[in-house]
């Protein structure tokens, strides 16, 4: 299973935490830091595997972004790569032509994606398109509530002028 | 309406963290923001809660804390609208994790939106079930989620699915609430429910027994036909990846078939077809394809053996190794380690290959194939590796030298052939990497050629030319040094030449260099200094020429500010000066060591400490004023308590190297000890305090008159040897030992200690009203660290104590084993008695504890009796 998943920008600065797998706070910010360091030190050419406390985290750099993912011993590294890069194409869908902004200011709908991309840990979809139409309609969920609130405000608004 | 919340919007909030320049700066903003939400907490404001929480998720991803925002979340959870629920319930699982009690609190919450009419709010609970629920929450919950496996919305009916994985890891007991359900979402056509039913299986497998019976028995075949179908499926553009069908539901099913044929012949035999299909058609040159080739070979590994399944799969792993993508390597060698349960041989053949990989530059992939090579290794190939290994040793990382040393020595240790291979070996990786050999490592080099009495000669002369290209390796400078001072004279007069050596020419003086240049150059530390003055103090005899300039690098020492290694240049000074007529046998060479105690402490691991005197008092600072113990002991030991020690082990072992385990010798018992042969006649002879009682005092005066009349004190020393049979029985004890005046007055009375019997008097460990509990101790005889304590427990009261139980427990540096009592029935008046064993791995240092628990039984009332017992005798 998948224990976490990381978004670290090549600053290190981190863009996106999940946890599968219990951690306290304190271990958190160790983790990230630990892995980090081992992470961003790699050189280019090496492969996408690092043995860490007797774990495998993958990792695959797609532009400014690492994208970690910490899985058991004898799970299959191969297939967490992809994993990995199905989580970029959606993203890169839902955004069109995805940036580390994207994820900055949108932090919360990278969440979302990734909700209905993984769950407990293991993989839920793997159609991207599946994927897409559930986000867009939350999303489209989310926007029609928005409208009845800003039209009943405004009734309410009228009403009381 | 809050001043503060309405001000910024999360969006504004961003930008003004992400213009900040400093660490500082970010602080302030975070805190105002900080600071402006929690006021909207406590106004209870409603209409911003929700960008509330998303600002507050984005300070918690920088890392401060945001734990007075956990109740927002509940809050948002709990209003009726999807925008606040979604939000909540991503703050839910960000904010909270399952070890938070808050988390309880929302269990009702959970419980509502499950069976909420909205699937997509429905699907919002599930997803944060199974991302965060706790056992309890799991327990509550786990009959909403199996209802739910069998929703209409498919969506609903995988999330369900992945939730239920994360109730029966969480709660095992459930799991058989769930096969059946399970087993029906395996016959899904939707890829989603499909491939979370499968990994639900997987799951379920894993947990429980009954249900890997289950659907090995039920759906095999039905997953046979799934793996069919998709294997053979024409093009899926929504599912594609690089020319495959879902790759990921590939490697699931292969996955749950490797735990359905693990073990049963039957489900094996089913699947070899599909097997044999997937390796053989699935393409290779893309990432996607190798992962389910990679899985396929760990499937056809897993399942009972079908050999020509297995040929397949080992030439599909050689294929890999020899990938230039270096992803493809590291799973080769990571399956390549598995195979070698299966086939070993097969993995043999790519040994050449796997080598190579060692020398990769990438870490990971050095790693993992070091470990390989590791496992390959076996009598017959030792040689070839471990040379290419130490070839590489020399072009290695830095970081990457220590495991790499660590490896080659136990390789070495391991398998070697003959001793002069190893000792040749181990010459090769101290001298390239001294600085990373551990302190057994080198231990057990010394153990070895003292052993190898035939290759003295030769490994003092390798060694010191070892040492002569290379200073700069701690652990070489320490073996040569030891080995120069124990065999000196056979390097100057190349004494046991073999055919394959080359003659060196090395004067006294060169010998005398090689050891001053160890003891002068300020990297080495303090057990290498020491080591130094203990050879030059034994080259000072034999190499009589040199005496006087071996006298002044010892007195050199004599201002050194660490008191060990002064300490050490004044003792030794005066042995020089002062004792001219026992100095050749003092310094004598060291018996041979024992090498099977050696690596029984090795492998028992424990900082076995070695007692340097028993009995009278302990070390005083020198040996002039110390009672008879063993002041040759002080003179020679380097870890008189005072020193500052290095590392335990590394003392401990020292003191072996030097000849001052003396704890046989003259362990106070010793009247009724075993002689254990050579070995001890020799220790005895250095050990000259304590031993006479103890010893055939035939052999005894020998010796001694060959000490005193100082001539060739080695010829008599192997007569010595040939004697000690005849130590066996100690007629009487010997008159006190002349020895002792040897010492010019160091002695009081040595044998007075035998006399005493046994030496650590009985003690009354523990009492009350109605039980006394008194200790006898023994020690068994070359076991200084192990007690035998005969515990006597006397019941002082006319009752009759029935079911009698001892307990009691000791500290983690103390190993206790308890015999079983004599009784477990204490009449009254009388008493019983139960022996146990204590083995202190701290001997000599710190002394025994012990905790006690006594319960008993008078007339059917229970009684518990507990104690500490701190008064044992000192040095037990």
């Amino acid at each position: 299973m998948i224990h976490f998943v990381l978004l670290i920008s090549r600053q290190g600065k981190v863009r996106l935490t999940k946890w599968y797998s219990p951690y306290s706070q304190k271990e958190r910010t160790k983790v990230i830091r630990e892995l980090g360091g081992v992470i961003l030190s790699r050189g280019p050419k090496l492969c996408n595997f690092v043995d860490w406390r007797g774990f495998k985290v993958v990792y695959k750099r797609y532009a400014s972004l690492y994208f970690c993912m910490c899985i058991d011993q004898d799970d299959n590294e191969l297939e967490v790569l992809e994993i990995i890069h199905h989580f970029v194409e959606i993203l890169d869908r839902y955004f069109g032509s995805v940036c580390e902004l994207d994820l900055i200011f949108n932090f919360h709908k990278a969440y979302y994606i990734l909700d209905e991309l993984l769950l407990a840990g293991e993989l839920q979809e793997t159609s991207k398109k599946t994927v897409a139409r559930l986000i867009a309609a939350q999303d489209s969920l989310v926007e029609t509530a928005k409208e009845q609130q800003g039209s009943i405000s405004n009734i309410i608004a009228q009403a009381t002028k | 309406m809050n001043p503060f919340s309405s001000g910024t919007r999360l969006r504004d909030m961003i930008r003004a963290i992400r213009a900040c320049k400093t660490a500082a700066e970010e602080r302030a903003v975070v805190r105002k923001e900080c600071a402006a939400i929690r006021a909207a907490i406590s106004e209870n404001d409603q209409d911003y809660r929700h960008r509330n929480l998303a600002k507050l998720m984005f300070i918690h991803m920088l890392g401060y804390p945001t734990h007075f925002g956990q109740m927002e979340c509940l809050k948002l959870i709990a209003s009726s609208g999807f925008p606040e629920k979604r939000i909540g319930y991503l703050g839910l699982m960000l904010l909270l994790d399952e070890r938070q009690e808050v988390l309880m609190l929302v269990t009702n919450s959970l419980k509502q939106d499950l069976n909420h009419s909205n699937q997509y709010i429905i699907g919002l609970a599930l997803c944060a079930l199974g991302n965060i629920c706790s056992a309890e929450m799991a327990r509550d919950l786990a009959p909403e989620v199996e209802r739910l496996l069998q929703f209409r919305d498919p969506n609903i009916r995988k999330k369900a699915a992945l939730c239920s994985i994360r109730i029966i890891k969480k709660v095992p007991d459930l799991a058989e609430n769930f096969i059946n359900p399970a087993a029906s979402l395996l016959r899904e056509k939707h890829h989603g429910v499909l491939i979370t039913g499968v990994q639900l299986c997987t799951d379920l497998c894993k947990v429980s027994s009954e249900a890997l019976e289950y659907f090995r028995e039920k759906c095999t075949d039905g997953l046979v036909k799934t793996l069919r179908d998709m294997a053979n499926s024409p093009y899926a553009p929504e599912y594609d990846v690089a020319g495959i069908t879902d790759p990921f539901l590939h490697i699931r099913l292969l996955k749950l078939m490797r735990i359905l044929g693990q073990g049963d012949a039957d489900a094996s035999d089913c699947m070899n077809d599909i097997l044999a299909q997937v390796a053989t058609k699935i393409e290779s040159n893309k990432n996607a394809g190798n992962a389910i080739l990679y899985e396929c070979v760990g499937t056809i590994m897993g399942i009972e053996d079908n050999g020509g399944l297995r040929v397949l799969a080992v030439n599909i792993l050689g294929r890999f190794l020899s990938n230039r993508d270096n992803n493809i390597r590291y799973v080769a060698l990571n399956m390549l380690m598995k195979a070698m349960t299966v086939d070993s041989q097969a993995v043999q053949r790519h040994r050449a290959t796997i080598l190579e990989c060692v020398k990769d530059s990438d870490a990971s992939i050095r790693k993992k194939a070091l470990d390989l090579v590791y496992l390959l290794v076996n009598e017959s190939n030792v040689k070839p590796l471990t040379k290419d290994l130490i070839e590489y040793l020399e072009t290695s990382d830095q970081d990457f030298k220590g495991v790499l040393t660590d490896k080659i020595c136990s390789l070495v240790e391991k398998f070697s052939p003959e001793k002069i291979w190893y000792i040749d070996q181990m010459l090769k990786v101290l001298s390239e990497a001294g600085n990373f050999v551990k302190d057994e490592v080198w231990h057990a080099l010394i153990v070895v050629i003292s052993n190898a009495s035939d290759l003295h000669g030769y490994s003092v002369r390798a060694l010191y030319r070892a040492f002569q290209t290379s200073t700069e390796q701690e652990s070489l400078v320490r073996v040569a040094v030891w080995c120069i001072g124990e065999y000196g004279d056979m390097l100057i007069n190349n004494i046991g030449m073999l055919d394959i050596e080359e003659p060196i020419t090395v004067t006294y003086s060169d010998a005398v260099d090689a050891v001053e240049v160890a003891i002068k150059r300020h990297t080495s530390d303090i057990t290498t200094k020491a080591m130094a003055l203990i050879a030059l103090l034994k080259l000072s005899s034999r190499f009589p020429s040199c005496s006087e300039r071996i006298k002044d690098i010892i007195l050199q020492n004599k201002q050194s500010f660490v008191l060990e290694l002064q300490q050490r240049s004044i003792e030794f000074n005066c042995i020089l000066q002062k004792h001219q007529n026992i100095r050749a046998a003092l310094v004598e060479r060291m018996p041979v060591l024992d090498e099977a105690t050696f690596s029984g402490r090795r492998a028992g691991s424990l900082p076995t400490s070695v007692s340097t005197s028993t009995g009278t008092g302990h070390s005083l600072p020198n040996g002039i004023a110390k009672p008879a113990a063993a002041p040759v002991t002080d003179l020679l030991d380097l870890s008189s308590d005072d020193a500052p020690a290095p590392s335990s082990s590394g003392v401990d072992f020292l003191q072996d190297l030097l000849g001052v385990d003396l704890s046989p010798a003259s362990a106070p018992q010793s009247t009724s000890r075993p002689p254990k042969g050579s070995a001890d006649v020799l220790l005895d002879l250095l050990s000259i305090g304590a031993s006479p009682p103890a010893q055939s005092n035939s052999s005894a005066s020998d010796m001694l008159s060959s000490i005193q009349d100082n001539t060739a004190p080695l010829a008599n020393l192997n007569g010595l040897l040939s004697l000690s049979p005849l130590s066996a029985n100690a007629t009487s004890p010997a008159s006190p030992a002349p020895v002792m005046d040897l010492l010019d007055g160091f002695g009081s009375s040595p044998q007075k200690k035998a006399e005493n019997g046994p030496a650590y008097p009985s003690l009354v460990a523990y009492e009350s009203s109605s039980l006394r509990m008194s200790f006898n101790f023994s020690k068994q005889p070359g076991n200084p660290q192990t007690t035998l304590i005969q515990a006597t427990f006397t019941n002082l009261s006319p009752n009759v104590y029935n079911d009698f139980l001892f307990q009691a427990a000791v500290p983690k540096f103390l190993q206790l084993h308890l015999d079983s009592a004599s009784s477990n029935i204490l009449p009254a008046n009388g008493s019983i008695s139960q022996s146990m064993k204590v083995t202190n791995s701290q001997h000599g240092k710190k002394s025994l504890v012990m905790r006690i628990r006594i319960a008993y039984k008078i007339n059917d009332k229970d009684v518990l009796e507990e104690g500490q017992v701190n008064n044992f005798p000192r040095d037990l």
